[in-house]
Formats: C-alpha cells, sequence, structure tokens
C-alpha cells in the first residue's frame, strides 16, 4: 500500500495532466505506464524509486543511443530469448528505447547494404553507441571458422569495439565461449572480453539468459551512462551476485536430505531437490529462481519444472561438466546426518488395534451369517407350507 | 453392550479433548485424516444419504408407493449426519475455532471444505426438520405438525439439493491432493463417482434396514417394495461402474492395479463386491429372493465403504514419504462407540415416535 503510494507521488513529481496519453515514441505505452516499468526495472536492480523515474526519462529521449549488435558463433537462442520480453515488449525496446541500428537477425537490409550502413553508424557515433556481442569467437587458425562479409569474427568485433562506449556480451557463448569452447574447442572459441584485452565487457552469461538481466544492464547504462556493479567476473551484480542454490525453492528439500534420485522417481515426482540428479544450483549463480522465464509467472524455469540447473551461467560448469555430474556446493553443505528419507513416521498398526479390527469384522461377519442364516430358514420353512398347499 | 461401548467411547473422547488428538489417535502431520474423517465423517455422512436418496424418488419421480420407507431412511439419515458433524469438531486440531465457520466474513469462497462444512451443517439442520413430524406426532402438537407440514415442500426440496452438493464435494475434496491420491483413484470425475454411488448406497442402505428392522422386531416383510428398488439400485451400479471403469482405461491408470501393492488388492475386494451386487440386483431371480436382495445391498455398502476407505486412506500418499497409518485401539473404539449410539438412538426412537408404519396410514389420510 504504502510503496504503492510512495511510487504515485514521485511520479506526479515528473508527470504532467498528459501522464496518460499514449506516447508515439514510447511504443503506444502511456508515460505513467513506462514509469511503471522504469520503477520495476530499478527494483530489480535493488535501486530506488527515483532511478526508477531517471530510467523513463532517459528512455524518453529522442536521441535514443545507437546499438550494434554481432552475431558470432551462437544458436541467436538470446536474440529468441529477447523477442520474447513483453514488459517492454522487443519492438518498444528497439524503436523507442534503444536505437538497434545492426542486428543480423533483426535488420530489414541484407549484405553490402546493412553492413554499409553499420559502418556509417559506427562512424558517426564513435565513442557513442553500445555494442551487444552473441556468440562467441573463434580463434583458431587466425579466427577462419566464422566470418561475415568475408571478414572474420575476430576482426569484426574489434572494430566494433574500438568506437564503442560499452561492450554488452550476451550469452553463455559471448561471455566465455559456451558451447563450442567446450572441449577439445577445435575453432578455439572465446568470449568478447578475450577477443579485446584491455577493455571491460559486460557480460550477460545463460543459455539463453533471462532478457530482462539484459534489458535492465542497457537501461541501466542509458540512465546512468555507466554499468551497473559488477562481480570479478564482469556480471551484474543484480542478476548474478547470488548462487540459485541460495534462492531455489527446491532447497529445503536439500536442507531436509529429500533428493530426486533418478528422473521419474516418487521424489523427482513430488518435487524434491534435484542435487544428486547433477543439478548445478549449488556453483552457479543466477537469478533464475527469482524471476523466472517467459513473463508466466513462478517456477517457470528449469529446476522449476524438474530439470537440473545445468549451470549455463558460470564458465566451467555448463558445457563443461558432465550434465549429471554432481555440483561442487561452494556454500552449503549438506547436513552430515540428514533426516531419514524412508524412516517410518507416524503409527502402523498394533498388534491391539489389529485384533479389535480383527474381531470387530468377525462379530460382523458371524452376526451377518448368523441372520442370513435366519432369513434362509425362514424363507425356506415359508416356501415349504406353500407348495403342499398349492398341490392341495 | 451397546452402551458399554458408549461409555468406553466417551472416556476416549474426553481424554481427546483434554490431552489433545495426539493423545488418542495416530493421526500424524503425513496423515491428518485418518479413521474419525473416513468412517465417521465421510462414511457416516455417506451412510446419511438414505433419506436423501428416498426422498428423490419418493418426491422428485412421484413413486409415493416407496413412502412407508422414507421415515426410517430419513431417521438413519438424520444420526449419519450428526454423528458426521461431530466427527468434523472431534477431528479438528482447534475445534474451538469451528465457529469461524458460522461467520460470513471469514468464509473463503473457494475453499471445497467450506462448501462441505456449510453445506453438511444446513441439511443436517434440514434433517432436524424433516424429522420432527414423528416428534410432534407421539406428543400430539397438532398445530405444530402442521406449521411444519406447511413448509415441508421447501425443506424437502432444499433437503434433495444439498446432499447433491456436499456429497459431490467430499469427492472434490481429493481432487485438491494431486499426486498424493494413486491415479486409480485420482480422476476428474471424483465428484460425480462419489455422489452417484451415494445414491446407490442411499437406497442399498434403505434395503438393509428395512430387512433388517422387519426381521428384527419381526414386522410384515416390505421385500416387494425392495424388489422394486434393487432394479433401479442395480441400474445406477452398473452406470456406475461402466463410468469408473471407462475412466480407468481412458486414462490407462490400469497398471497400478495389476502390482502386487495392498491398494491393488483392496482395488479388486471393492470392485468384486460392486459387481457382484450389481449383478444380483440386476438378475431377476435374485431380485425376487428375499436373502440375495439382502446379501446384495450388504456388499453394495461394502463396497462403497471400502471405495471410500480407499480414496481417503489406502490410495493416499503423503506428500512427505515415510508416513505410515493405522488407527490406534483408542480411535477404532471411539468409532466403534460412535456406530453404538447411533444403533442405540435409532432403536430407542423406532420405540417412543412413530417411525415405522404409522407413515402409511397417514400418507393415505394425505
Amino acid at each position: 500500500m504504502n510503496i504503492e503510494a510512495g511510487q504515485q507521488t514521485s511520479f506526479d513529481v515528473v508527470l504532467d495532466a498528459s501522464a496518460d496519453q499514449p506516447v508515439g515514441l514510447l511504443g503506444g505505452l502511456t508515460r505513467r505506464q513506462m514509469m511503471k516499468f522504469c520503477a520495476g526495472v530499478a527494483a530489480t536492480m535493488g535501486l530506488s524509486q527515483a532511478a526508477g523515474v531517471r530510467m523513463a526519462l532517459a528512455a524518453e529521449n529522442p536521441k535514443r543511443p545507437p546499438v550494434i549488435w554481432l552475431h558470432g558463433q551462437e544458436c541467436t537462442g538470446c536474440t529468441e530469448s529477447l523477442l520474447r520480453s513483453y514488459h517492454p515488449t522487443l519492438e518498444s525496446l528497439i524503436l523507442d528505447v534503444i536505437s538497434l541500428d545492426y542486428h543480423d537477425t533483426l535488420c530489414v537490409g541484407a549484405g553490402k547494404q546493412a553492413l554499409d550502413y553499420k559502418h556509417k553508424i559506427m562512424e558517426e557515433y564513435r565513442g557513442k553507441y553500445i555494442l551487444v556481442t552473441e556468440g562467441g569467437t573463434p580463434m583458431a587458425a587466425d579466427g577462419i571458422y566464422c566470418k561475415v562479409g568475408g571478414r572474420t569474427q575476430v576482426e569484426l568485433v574489434r572494430e566494433a569495439a574500438a568506437g564503442a562506449a560499452a561492450v554488452i556480451a550476451i550469452g553463455s557463448c559471448a561471455s566465455w565461449g559456451g558451447v563450442q569452447s567446450a572441449f577439445p574447442n577445435p575453432t578455439g572459441a572465446v568470449g568478447t572480453a578475450e577477443v579485446i584485452p584491455g577493455t571491460t565487457v559486460i557480460n550477460v552469461p545463460g543459455c539463453p539468459p533471462n532478457p530482462y538481466n539484459f534489458l535492465s544492464t542497457v537501461l541501466h547504462i542509458l540512465t546512468f551512462g555507466e554499468p551497473p556493479a559488477l562481480d570479478e567476473l564482469n556480471r551484474p551484480k543484480f542478476a548474478y551476485g547470488r548462487l540459485i542454490h541460495e534462492n531455489c525453492e527446491r532447497r529445503p528439500h536439500f536442507d531436509a536430505g529429500r533428493f530426486a534420485l533418478e528422473f521419474g522417481d516418487a521424489g523427482h515426482r513430488q518435487g524434491y531437490c534435484l542435487y544428486k540428479i547433477g543439478c548445478k544450483g549449488p556453483e552457479t549463480h543466477a537469478n533464475c529462481p527469482a524471476i523466472g522465464f517467459g513473463d508466466v509467472g513462478e517456477g517457470n524455469w528449469p529446476v522449476g519444472i524438474g530439470a537440473p540447473c545445468f549451470g549455463c551461467t558460470e564458465k566451467g560448469v555448463g558445457f563443461t561438466k558432465p550434465i549429471h555430474a554432481l555440483a561442487n556446493l561452494v556454500s552449503q553443505t549438506p547436513p552430515s546426518l540428514y533426516p531419514s528419507v524412508d524412516g517410518a513416521r507416524g503409527h502402523g498398526a498394533s498388534p491391539g488395534a489389529a485384533a479389535l479390527v480383527g474381531g470387530v469384522v468377525g462379530v460382523a461377519l458371524g452376526a451377518g451369517a448368523m441372520f442370513v442364516k435366519d432369513m434362509a430358514q425362514e424363507r425356506d420353512q415359508a416356501a415349504a407350507q406353500k407348495k403342499p398347499a398349492r398341490e392341495v | 453392550m451397546l452402551g458399554l461401548l458408549v461409555a468406553i467411547a466417551g472416556i476416549f473422547l474426553l481424554k481427546r479433548f483434554v490431552y489433545g488428538l495426539g493423545a488418542v489417535s495416530n493421526l500424524s502431520a503425513g496423515y491428518p485424516w485418518g479413521l474419525w474423517v473416513t468412517w465417521d465423517l465421510i462414511i457416516g455422512s455417506s451412510l446419511g444419504c438414505g433419506g436423501f436418496a428416498m426422498a428423490m424418488l419418493i418426491y422428485v419421480f412421484n413413486q409415493g408407493h416407496y413412502h412407508p420407507l422414507m421415515r426410517p431412511a430419513l431417521l438413519s439419515s438424520l444420526f449419519g449426519y450428526v454423528l458426521a458433524g461431530s466427527a468434523a469438531i472431534i477431528d479438528m486440531g482447534r475445534w474451538w475455532q469451528f465457529y469461524n465457520l458460522l461467520l460470513p466474513w471469514h468464509w473463503n469462497f473457494s475453499s471445497v471444505m467450506l462448501e462441505t462444512g456449510l453445506c453438511v451443517s444446513a441439511y443436517t439442520m434440514l434433517l432436524f426438520v424433516e424429522t420432527s413430524p414423528m416428534v410432534l406426532e407421539r406428543f400430539g402438537l397438532e398445530k405444530w405438525r402442521k406449521r411444519v407440514a406447511s413448509v415441508m415442500w421447501l425443506i424437502i426440496a432444499i433437503g434433495i439439493l444439498l446432499p447433491f452438493m456436499h456429497q459431490s464435494s467430499l469427492g472434490s475434496i481429493l481432487l485438491v491432493s494431486g499426486h498424493k491420491l494413486s491415479p486409480l483413484y485420482y480422476t476428474p470425475f471424483l465428484p460425480l463417482l462419489f455422489v452417484s454411488s451415494v445414491l446407490a448406497m442411499g437406497y442399498a442402505l434403505v434395503v438393509f434396514e428395512a430387512t433388517v428392522v422387519t426381521k428384527s422386531f419381526r414386522l410384515a416383510s416390505e421385500h416387494h417394495m425392495l424388489a422394486r428398488l434393487s432394479h433401479l439400485i442395480g441400474w445406477i451400479l452398473a452406470g456406475w461402474l461402466l463410468l469408473r471403469w471407462g475412466d480407468l482405461l481412458w486414462r490407462g491408470a490400469l497398471g497400478d492395479a495389476l502390482a502386487p501393492t495392498a491398494l491393488a488388492a483392496s482395488f479388486w475386494f471393492e470392485n468384486a463386491l460392486a459387481l457382484f451386487a450389481a449383478i444380483a440386483f440386476l438378475s431377476p431371480a435374485a431380485r425376487r429372493d428375499e436373502v440375495w436382495t439382502f446379501l446384495a445391498a450388504v456388499a453394495l455398502l461394502l463396497f462403497a465403504i471400502v471405495y471410500r476407505f480407499n480414496a481417503y486412506l489406502v490410495a493416499y500418499t503423503p506428500a512427505i514419504d515415510g508416513y505410515e497409518y493405522f488407527p490406534s485401539v483408542q480411535e477404532i473404539l471411539v468409532t466403534l462407540g460412535m456406530i453404538a449410539l447411533e444403533i442405540l438412538l435409532y432403536v430407542v426412537c423406532i420405540k417412543l415416535f412413530p417411525v415405522l408404519h404409522a407413515p402409511v396410514r397417514q400418507v393415505a389420510h394425505a
């Protein structure tokens, strides 16, 4: 209640009478709706409501910062993930919040036309545009394993990064190499940070990452002109500051020693902890249990639907460890003495109770049998009496 | 003998209310519902459906010739429901909070339990009104009897509606239990299965009671009426079995019935009883025979009782493994005492009030 009211007051300071009119620049959203969205994003990042207001104002700014989005070795899953964000939708993001000037999957132009436009933007907005890299960069054999327009990915990344205000690596591939960097890594795939040493690359790992972690990072950069607080692997702390294990809804099962031991067993069906079937939640940093995927409410994330976390946001875990290998317990170790999983609780049949039930059933059977016997006798007698009478 | 059982139950009930549920029963966090809920409440109220089933037959389908069976059925309904209501309070951990059920501002409208609780309470009140003419006649309170009679049509109408609501809800309650219930029993048709089996059970109880009472008190046999009723029961039961097995096959849940478990054994026992009852009720030769009719009614009652025991206890696995439950001696003695009390009161009422044959004349005049 109070938060709502407080939000209302801080909104009213900046919003005028036309606040509830749809604004074309915001993709048909009203200014109030945009304000609310940004307040939500700010809350996700643990910022104040005032920051939410500033974000909304930054997003409304007609001078939208250009974004150049490069694709390397990847599956476009990160873009697919972003396509499925609904508040705001992708179109209001790329048309109103940022200016997505070059994106291999989404740009209208193709071939030389698209590449020329990319170069034009890179010249015009030198030092101002945001570079987003999706996918790993192959380094082996001079990077010949991934080329766009005849140039290797290494060259393209270095060229674009030289004039970028900020570099964001979206997805596990861009963050540290991802699936193609798995042993034996024939293409020598690495993350964007290793291609441009010395430049700070904001890593938003995940396979795919939650679109809102990316959106929040972008809005933070737009608003404050600097990236959000980062951890030692340059991942935004608001999203990757905690282990999945810490916020997992199945955590009580872990603490109580209730584990699914194989897929589809009684424990798995009843939502027990997935640690013993290879869940990497105890060594993986991400906010998956807190925000979920697909905008369909809580519980919609791998562990929530019974699939063990495979550690996609953690270098050295995802795509590296066997999927069903046990996770390293980074922070919590299971109690040394678990309560018994299959020990009996409650009370079974005592000899007295069994005897009593037996006795009652016996008496009922006996009485019933006697009753039916009497009935049958009476019936037979009646029949015997009737018969001669009829014959006579 | 019955009095002794009641006295023993009284002692344990006192213990239950002084020291709490744990002192008397084997109920646990895994099995918060045990014998008392299953027998006294669920089965007790189902056995109390004779009145409802007969009222529907006599008043809705206008089968007035069954009327002599009405009053005994109503009386047993009253006891069944009073027993069910008191069992609910006995089984309630914090029974002193029970009055909140009557405060509308505390109602949670998405609760099946609320529906059941309110509906059962309302129906028990109605049963008191429905049975009141017997008492009023006995004491010659003619003015009051007429007053009650003038609104009886409405009471009877609501009295037919309410059991449909709460008896199906007793099945809906199990829908909430989800995976805790074996696939053999968990089906979206639970409410329909419960309410339709209760109907068959109600008629079977009427057959059972009429036979036992007429034999015990050496009254004229009512078999001619029961035989016709049996035919109806047979069809209801056959329909029930068809729905039950159709659903099992359609959902592909029969695998569990072939596993060597206590549940599977209980499932086959239950269905064997139902099949026997259905065949006996539908075969003209067996229907003509008093003994076979009686046996079929007993089988049907046992079937419906076992079905409810299975659904509420045997097929139920708590969300957390490792719990087991079997009623304690004291728990069983309380239930036995309650049954004894019910029989005792029934016998006393039959002797005190015009339950058995008086109504024939009354109806003839009406």
